[in-house]
């Protein structure tokens, strides 16, 4: 980050103000020992409405069953997997922060890291929930999982994309909880001692797992964090990989694609990273305190990251219709020519490409990349727009193959819509309570950073 | 499992990153080994002023993603050749590229669940209500804690010594 305009080459500070030690302690550990703002508490009162509505609705989905939701021949892949990858999708942000930025030392990563992470648990915890239902019958799930049973020998399918996705997501979910946790640990232990009573002493003692911050502990901590990094570089690249595999395997017109892997990796990572300026704009209203830490130039270089990605986006698109061109098959042709823009679905292609081409070009005025209400409405356009990238993937794909006689719409039900919005419900409910149990910001991670690009006071 | 007897010692806590530092290089050089410097965050060069070696943790993370890409390896190959043999599209019954992202998964999942408890082994975590010298350690303050049965062990002449490298409070600890 090098945006002071008299002096070019000048770091600019990644903390507003000359924070010491304890004004840091303070600040980070405010939300999680003050009692809960009226927005905190509206927005929470929403979210779990929508939360309990979610449930209800899956209580339907499932006490009924799959017939309520709109999918059937010929699409048989609907708001769920659709719901279910965008979800997955959202997740990689909060990776590519922790990780990858770690791993390329950019240290600016260190004031959005934890949230940012959260925000991938969380995510990815919404979205394990899809598949599950989508299964039919949720309650012989574990036949997922490849154990001895009395059926015979009878094994799961190793070489279906569809279990590599049970273990990839499984893996992921369990490894990012993994790191976020032991981030958090050194901070439990700050919150452990600065606890003014009994009860949330001993909860956070317990947290903290009995973390003491000698220099042997912190060797052997940073080693882990390093190799946690370095571990989770490439699950996060699998992952969506292996997503896009679900789809890319298969035979048909629209799916059947190389390009796969890196498209969905690089769309991930744009709605993620929207995701995370969509959270870290309302984070910094309702704490003006985070606003030192999480500064407008955090939100500018994360900007610029959607604005890179959402051109990787644009460019893939373009790639899909040259190669259906080139490719010389009719059917290809037709899916990408024909069916995809200007078919029945022809709303959704233009609506992708408006929220993930058109939109994210305003990032190339600084003023824009600067500007909070601007950034804020783009994310959620870009959020809008990876949804329906995901729609158009599956349903144009499915509702249009070989044969004419084979072809359908999507019947979309009432029910689709609810368990779309509600799955909103329950990431905003868990994130929410995130935001009043855990320090948001990494306290032991911020400290040693507080000098970056103040001068006279050691910083570099 | 016996009991392990409760270690005391002498604590002098500083306030500023660079003194601590210089003071725990100082300690190692009057002859302590068993000290160790307590901070807030991880400090850029305690490592090699306490005379901290290399973490040992990358040995097990190697061996157990190994063990985890083996272990994959023989739950595919079983399953997939020995038990229920069948044939997917045409496919060799061993047919490796398939099990790759499986195995890839479960050498990352071993590996990975694996160093963080090696790092709760060395760190002797989780721990019980740890004895806490003081309570800003884990906020704005530093300290450098020299055991009861560190070589050359004397109470006034550690005080003194804390002192004059710039400690602002030296207390006798009964147990860390």
């Amino acid at each position: 980050m090098n945006q002071s305009t008299n002096q070019p080459m000048k770091r600019t500070p990644l903390i507003i103000g000359h924070k010491s030690l304890k004004e840091i302690t303070d600040d980070i550990c405010a939300p999680v020992e003050r009692f809960p703002s009226k927005g905190w508490m509206a927005l929470f009162v929403g979210a779990k409405t929508l939360f309990l509505f979610y449930i209800l609705t899956i209580a339907m989905v499932v006490s009924t069953g799959m017939g309520l939701l709109g999918t059937n021949h010929p699409v048989a892949w609907g708001t769920m997997i659709i719901t279910f990858v965008f979800w997955v999708g959202i997740g990689h942000a909060g990776t590519l922060i922790s990780a990858i930025l770690f791993l390329f030392r950019q240290k600016w990563r260190t004031s959005v890291a934890r949230s940012a992470e959260a925000m991938t648990v969380f995510a990815v915890m919404t979205a394990g929930i899809f598949p599950l239902i989508h299964t039919g019958r949720p309650w012989l799930d574990f036949w997922l999982f490849p154990y001895p049973n009395q059926r015979g020998p009878l094994w799961v399918n190793f070489r279906s994309p569809l279990l590599w996705d049970v273990f990839a997501v499984s893996t992921y979910a369990t490894v990012s909880t993994v790191f976020w946790f032991v981030g958090m640990i050194p901070d439990l232990a700050t919150l452990k001692d600065r606890a003014k009573n009994k009860i949330r002493r001993t909860i956070y003692g317990a947290l903290s797992l009995g973390w003491k911050g000698t220099a042997k502990n912190w060797s052997h901590y940073e080693m882990v964090y390093l190799i946690l990094a370095g571990l989770s570089t490439p699950l996060v690249l699998s992952v969506h990989t292996i997503v896009s595999f679900d789809f890319a395997v298969s035979n048909l017109p629209g799916w059947h694609t190389t390009i796969f892997p890196p498209y969905f990796v690089a769309g991930a990572i744009f709605s993620g990273f929207a995701m995370v300026i969509t959270l870290m704009t309302l984070i910094r209203i309702g704490w003006p305190k985070f606003k030192d830490y999480i500064t407008i130039d955090h939100m500018e270089v994360m900007n610029k990251i959607i604005m890179m990605t959402g051109l990787m986006v644009g460019y893939a698109y373009g790639t899909e219709f040259l190669i259906a061109w080139y490719s010389g098959n009719i059917y290809e042709q037709y899916v990408f020519f024909v069916s995809r823009a200007f078919g029945p679905y022809a709303w959704s292609y233009w609506i992708m490409i408006f929220c993930n081409v058109v939109v994210p070009q305003i990032f190339w005025f600084r003023k824009f990349r600067r500007s909070i209400p601007v950034m804020f409405v783009v994310s959620i356009f870009v959020n809008i727009g990876m949804w329906f990238e995901r729609f158009v993937i599956t349903v144009t794909s499915l509702h249009r193959d070989f044969l004419p006689s084979n072809w359908g719409q999507y019947a979309w039900s009432m029910y689709d819509t609810a368990i779309l919005f509600g799955s909103f419900g329950m990431f905003f409910t868990i994130f929410l309570l995130y935001l009043r149990v855990f320090p948001a910001i990494s306290i032991a991670e911020i400290k040693p950073v507080r000098n970056v690009g103040q001068d006279n006071e050691g910083g570099h | 499992m016996a009991k392990v007897k409760a270690i005391g010692g002498m604590a002098g806590i500083f306030l500023e990153e660079h003194k601590v530092v210089a003071a725990a290089r100082k300690v190692r050089e009057h002859g302590f080994t068993k000290f160790d410097a307590i901070s807030p965050y991880p400090i850029h060069g305690m490592e090699e002023a306490c005379g901290i070696k290399r973490s040992g943790i990358p040995y097990v993370t190697f061996a157990a993603g190994i063990f985890g890409l083996l272990a994959a390896l023989a739950l595919v190959y079983y399953t997939s050749v020995v038990s229920w043999p069948i044939n997917i599209g045409g496919k060799p019954m061993f047919s490796l590229p398939a099990f790759i992202p499986i195995m890839f998964e479960l050498t990352v999942l071993f590996a990975a669940l694996c160093s963080v408890a090696a790092m709760f082994v060395l760190c002797k975590m989780p721990k019980i209500d740890p004895p806490v010298i003081d309570k800003d350690l884990t906020c704005h303050k530093f300290a450098i804690f020299i055991p009861e049965n560190d070589v050359g062990y004397d109470t006034e002449r550690i005080e003194k010594m804390l002192k004059e490298f710039g400690a602002i409070e030296v207390k006798k600890v009964a147990e860390y």
